[in-house]
């Protein structure tokens, strides 16, 4: 009886392994888990998760190697950036982690991976494999940059001639003399301008650069979280965190729906010299115009001066777009082919109004020129749309890049989810 | 064996502390002035004006930028620490029960010492909360001081 018993036992683990072995080779590559990793996406278009990581995920990049590292807002067991690697089947694992500082900016160029605190920019050496070779000696080069208590992240992005470019966010709503206080008048000529509120340029090789170093490449753009180079037409392109409280610092200007979808948030194609207009001015998507901004004397209609540049996309307002990117990858259709895709965190300023955002944006571009409406090209972060209504969304989309065979991947700051989009249809 | 005990040892002191943390949570102080429906109304309309696009409708708040109300020391415990909040507003570098918050409060002063009364109040007394009220006197007296 007891030998039956083990030769059943031994047959059926036998059958058992055989068949996860099968199993196991018929799923070889990456495929999308069952339920898209709870995303809606077009027809077409799957997603995994790749990792959890439970920590506040912001930009990332990947390599073609299959190694992701992930920049944290707040290091999580002392680690700012964590590294992960790629089984064959897309799910990664955790392989280490570097760099004791919180930060949002991580870009990846000419061998080397560069990485922001709030403060300092820092560059690590790559070998040939993409894998950072001292990840506790790597080389700063910026420093001493400006940081308020709000919008104190330093997004990076690289040109083609060396250049790097950083964002400095103005550590105020809208220059007020009291930030964000009732019927505060602005600051005459806003003083904070002189040293944030804009992007500046250093070099990407130069050590140790501050401000006597960098060049103010725009300025006037209140805070910019998603970045990107478009390869195209060889030009940085922004998005704006456009200004809040147009409501609760102007009761008597803007009722509650009024301040929760004004003003846009901007995308906007950077030149040297460029001056977006904050804290002056913000952009109307309803009038298609540039509004002086209440502090400085607008009455909701006054246009602002046509000096100041315009954006080349308006979105609705609040959404807080952190993640940008120009798609150059193979595996999507002919149409996303260098379009932009915007990772929109969600809103918080559209209180008592239904909250939105929670999603990640593509952009139609034509010759480097934004061309066609936006579409939601990846929803369902929030979980359902009563949690990104009240703004209780279990996953808030942030950094995006590009995979070497053409996936989109994007964190998530919230619980650290890190998604995978990938093109299934054949 | 004795290892074994000792762990065992270790982790059942390990799981008091715990379990001690979590009990010095602050209490809501017991006594104090009941808050009527009225200032209940009163305060429910001025959260909606002045808090409300901030901490949000539930008093959750905002993840990283705006502090929830449910729950936290700031709004339960030391009433003098709070009153000062809405007079001089909030932008201290300052963990709120292990979270930060990077927006800033701007100061409230505007509000009459019946209107703060009665918001924190109300705020004390809803989102789950169970507090005491804070009287007018209380603003009163906390302002006075503060001007100084």
């Amino acid at each position: 009886m007891n030998r039956n018993l083990l030769k059943y036992v031994l047959a059926a683990t036998l059958i058992t392994s055989v068949a996860s072995f099968y199993a196991l080779k018929s799923d070889e590559g990456v495929k999308a888990d069952p339920d898209n990793a709870g995303l809606k996406l077009p027809e077409g278009f799957g997603a995994l998760k790749v990792a959890e990581t439970g920590a506040k995920a912001r930009h990332l990049v990947v390599t073609p190697q299959g190694d992701i590292y992930v920049k944290l807002a707040k290091p999580k067991d002392g680690k700012g950036i964590l590294q992960l690697h790629e089984n064959s089947d897309g799910k990664a694992q955790l392989t280490g982690g570097f760099g004791n500082y919180g930060g949002t900016g991580i870009y990846l160029k000419d061998g080397y991976l560069y990485a922001s605190s709030n403060q300092e920019v820092f560059r690590y050496k790559l070998n040939d494999q993409n894998v950072v070779l001292s990840p506790d000696q790597p080389e700063k080069i910026v420093t001493g940059l400006k940081m308020g208590r709000q919008h104190e992240t330093k997004s990076l992005v690289l040109d083609n001639d060396g250049n790097l470019y950083v964002n400095i966010g103005a550590y105020s709503n809208s220059c007020q003399v009291q930030d964000r206080g009732y019927q505060s008048p602005g600051m005459p000529g806003c003083p904070i301008l002189d040293s944030a509120g804009g992007i500046w340029q250093f070099k990407a090789n130069k050590l140790s650069q501050s401000y006597g170093d960098g060049i103010r490449y725009a300025t006037g753009l209140r805070n910019v979280v998603g970045l990107d180079w478009n390869q195209q037409n060889n030009q940085l392109f922004v998005m704006q965190h456009g200004r809040d409280n147009l409501n609760s610092s102007w009761p008597a200007l803007y009722d509650v729906k009024e301040s929760a979808e004004l003003p846009a948030e901007c995308l906007y194609a950077l030149k040297k010299g460029d001056n977006a207009g904050w804290p002056y001015l913000y952009y109307d998507q309803i009038q298609h115009k540039k509004i002086v901004a209440p502090e400085y004397g607008g009455d909701k209609k006054k246009e602002a001066d046509a000096k100041y540049l315009d954006p080349a996309v308006a979105y609705p307002g609040h959404m807080a777009p952190n993640g940008l990117l120009f798609y150059t990858g193979k595996m999507f259709p002919e149409k996303y082919k260098n379009g932009a895709f915007i990772a929109f965190h969600g809103s918080w300023n559209r209180a008592p109004e239904p909250q939105k955002g929670y999603f990640v944006v593509f952009q139609p571009f034509k010759d480097g020129k934004p061309s066609g409406d936006w579409e939601i090209f990846a929803d369902n972060f929030s979980g359902t749309p009563e949690k990104a209504a009240a703004g209780r969304a279990d996953h808030r989309p942030c950094g995006l890049a590009q995979g070497a065979d053409g996936s989109l991947y994007v964190t998530d700051d919230s619980k650290g989810s890190i998604y995978r989009i990938i093109y299934t249809k054949k | 064996m004795k290892r074994i005990l000792m762990i065992v040892v270790l982790l059942t002191m390990g799981g008091l502390q715990l379990s001690a943390q979590t009990k010095s949570k602050p209490k809501p102080a017991a006594k104090g002035a009941k808050v009527s429906a009225a200032v209940m109304t009163n305060g429910n309309k001025i959260y909606g004006q002045y808090c409300l696009s901030c901490h949000m409708a539930d008093g959750g708040g905002v993840q990283n930028m705006n502090p929830p109300l449910n729950g936290t020391s700031y709004v339960l415990g030391d009433k003098t620490r709070l009153i000062k909040v809405i007079l001089n507003g909030f932008s201290q570098n300052v963990d709120i029960d292990g979270e930060s918050y990077t927006n800033v409060m701007a100061p409230h002063n505007f509000l009459k010492d019946q209107e703060i009364a009665d918001v924190l109040s109300y705020i004390r007394n809803s989102f789950g909360n169970k507090a005491s009220g804070i009287s007018v006197l209380e603003v009163k007296a906390v302002r006075a001081k503060n001007k100084k």
